[in-house]
């Protein structure tokens, strides 16, 4: 491991937030993410992404349920974290966390859920005993009115949720991209670019994690791939990079140059420590790779894409493309958190990392972390199942001789 | 106590009365003094705990503190008292106050140490270029008057007093930590068991008792001046108005209250 560089103020020997901090902008960027290719879904009518649409909804929901533990993990007195909601400091982008968070799992993510569920639920829990029923029955809330005027309302509901929720996944992310973004102290983070680049990145993640997702998830269930919204999610998922990609070329340009007091000891930092992380991972491996790939056999431009591929071989690309993509943003998390303490605020010395594998902060706990959501989701799946073919319409539905519609449009 | 006074006045003008009474009256009239003496005893104690923090008025004052480069010869007894009287962990990543040496070569090339955080003064200079100067820069936390710390805090466990100092709640620090990123001067440390953060208080618990703080206290060449920072009177205030003054990262306008006399450029 390479040795410190230079000067470093004494206090700023341990690096103060560490692999659970890089783990909480990765997750609540996956939650923005996939509640925005949702929102897309829904509000714009995109119907190939149609079949995601509840997947991704459970995606968020699971993701945005783990993403406080890391905070939770990483603080020094866990036991006071209550005091956060209790008496905010109201000048404090941090003590705000509670209130977003709040706002987007209370009133967005589980309001439209349900709307969206309800009638399901209604429907399923009638079919059967048992304790799923059960649960199912006390998640109606006690509403099953079925009637036409009821599921219309529904409907209008779960739409303008959506509509409130767009702005407020936006909220969430550009949020997190700000307790960055507003430290003056560090020349690392303090953009005015932070929440935005923070916010398309999160898109980015959240659309290939869907992708990744939704294929997996017909493997397992012996479904065929829908390849025309693999292919729709694709296209989504170019055309997002190359807005996040030019975000930040865009910063990394205004930065080299203004090139004001910092460049130095950032160049420095950037060429000495940042090599894997940053020049491979995040831009090589997790950018342009991904980019030039996408380009290449997704129906972007051309109905077929520039190079025509077999659908196995497209969706083969596309498999890896969304897992270097994933690499490729935890990286760009990691090199924001990390890199913007691995050098001094003296401004003439570097520090190191250690990263420790056991420890409340350790790679063991943000490992549990990561796979947490993923639990999670299987145990929402289980309960909410969100398959086009589970849908109350194409199975219950029609037994019980309910007027309800087909696959949803 | 002024409601037992009456007691006794009662008691004095009812003492010609018949002898069955006067006994008992006489009684109460020692109980009353009793009384009266125990709760004078109480009082006498408490005014002399008011001399300390009590009697202490946080309106009244508004501190600061001056540092002369040119005095300090980097003998780290400022950092060993800090260390003492602020029960500051004895690591080399826990520091309320360090001293920073800088020595500039021939070749222009600035080089800065601090090991230890200066606490036992520092080793000859190294380089292979002839050293032009030297000097030590002494620093704490700058209870600056626009604080990034107290506005970064989720919980306000960090806060401004009255007096123009900034503390920190150990009661109430959830240990975030968001307050060490937000310091620009990197004067903020997460106490290892504690799991709080902290930082130089000025010695606060010494100050309202009318002391000076320990670092301020201990150095032999007067180098740390503290006072108040807007009273003529004030030893800072004369410092300030004899020296040409800087503090450290201006353009951040953190607005900081430690001011450096002879300040070089190259301290950041």
């Amino acid at each position: 491991m390479r040795p410190m560089q230079g000067y470093v103020y004494p206090n700023e020997f341990e690096l103060h937030w560490g692999l659970l901090i890089v783990v909480y902008p990765y997750l609540t960027g996956l939650v923005a993410g996939a509640f925005i290719l949702a929102s897309l879904a829904r509000v714009f009518n995109v119907r190939e992404v149609q079949p995601v649409y509840r997947l991704s909804l459970l995606t968020a929901l699971a993701f945005l349920i783990a993403a406080p533990l890391p905070l939770l993990a990483h603080l020094g007195r866990p036991e006071r974290a209550f005091e956060i909601f209790l008496t905010p400091n109201l000048r404090s982008a941090m003590a705000m966390f509670g209130f977003v968070y709040a706002w987007y799992l209370m009133v967005v993510l589980l309001l439209e859920i349900w709307f969206d569920y309800r009638k399901d639920l209604v429907i399923w829990s009638r079919g059967s005993t048992g304790v799923l029923s059960l649960v199912r029955r006390i998640l109606t809330l006690g509403a099953t009115d079925l009637s036409e005027g009821a599921l219309r309302f529904d409907a209008g509901a779960g739409k303008l949720i959506t509509i409130v929720g767009i702005p407020s996944a936006f909220l969430l992310h550009g949020y997190v991209g700000f307790i960055f973004g507003s430290v003056k102290a560090n020349p690392w983070w303090s953009s005015v670019l932070m929440p935005v680049v923070f916010l398309f990145s999160a898109i980015v993640s959240g659309i290939a994690l869907m992708l990744l997702i939704f294929m997996i998830s017909s493997l397992v269930r012996f479904k065929r791939v829908d390849m025309a919204c693999m292919d729709k999610l694709a296209a989504f998922l170019m055309y997002a990079l190359v807005v996040d990609f030019s975000l930040e070329m865009l910063d990394f340009t205004q930065r080299l140059y203004e090139a004001e007091e910092s460049i130095r000891i950032l160049s420095q930092m950037l060429s000495s420590r940042l090599v894997l992380s940053l020049i491979v991972l995040q831009v090589l491996v997790g950018t342009v790779l991904p980019l030039m790939s996408l380009a290449l056999v997704a129906p972007t431009v051309r109905k077929q894409g520039l190079v025509k591929v077999p659908d196995e071989l497209r969706r083969l690309i596309y498999f890896v493309v969304a897992v270097l993509i994933q690499i490729g943003i935890f990286s760009t998390r990691w090199n924001v958190v990390i890199g913007g303490q691995l050098f001094s605020k003296s401004l003439r010395g570097l520090t190191v990392y250690k990263i420790e594998l056991l420890g409340i902060e350790g790679m063991l706990t943000a490992g549990a972390i990561v796979v947490l959501p993923l639990v999670i989701l299987l145990v929402l799946v289980k309960l909410l199942p969100p398959w086009p073919d589970a849908e109350a319409g194409a199975t219950a539905g029609i037994g019980l001789g309910l007027a309800v519609s087909p696959a949803r449009r | 106590m002024a409601g037992e006074l009456p007691t006794t006045d009662e008691a004095t003008q009812d003492s010609g009365a018949a002898p069955g009474r006067r006994a008992f009256v006489t009684a109460c009239g020692a109980l009353a003094v009793t009384t009266l003496l125990v709760e004078l005893g109480t009082d006498l104690e408490a005014e002399e705990q008011a001399e300390g923090p009590e009697r202490y008025d946080p309106r009244e004052h508004y501190y600061g503190m001056g540092i002369d480069i040119d005095k300090c010869i980097g003998c780290g007894r400022c950092v060993e008292a800090c260390k003492a009287e602020n029960d500051v962990p004895r690591d080399a990543h826990s520091f309320r106050t360090w001293v920073e040496r800088y020595v500039i070569h021939a070749d222009g090339e600035t080089a800065v140490d601090s090991p230890s955080g200066g606490i036992e003064g520092f080793p000859e200079p190294t380089g292979e270029a002839g050293v032009l100067r030297t000097f030590f820069v002494p620093k704490l936390c700058n209870h600056c008057a626009n604080p990034p710390c107290v506005q970064v805090c989720p919980v306000g466990a960090t806060f401004t007093t009255e007096d123009g100092v900034v503390l920190v709640d150990e009661e109430y620090c959830i240990g975030c930590r968001y307050c060490i990123q937000a310091c620009p001067y990197g004067a903020r440390f997460l106490h290892p068991t504690r799991r709080t953060a902290q930082k130089c208080t000025f010695c606060y618990h010494r100050v309202v008792r009318g002391l000076v703080p320990a670092c301020v206290e201990v150095c032999p060449t007067g180098a740390r001046i503290f006072g108040e920072v807007h009273r003529r009177s004030s030893p800072l205030e004369r410092f300030r108005r004899f020296n040409e003054i800087q503090v450290l990262k201006p353009h951040l306008n953190t607005d900081p209250k430690v001011f450096y006399a002879n300040l070089d450029g190259q301290v950041r």
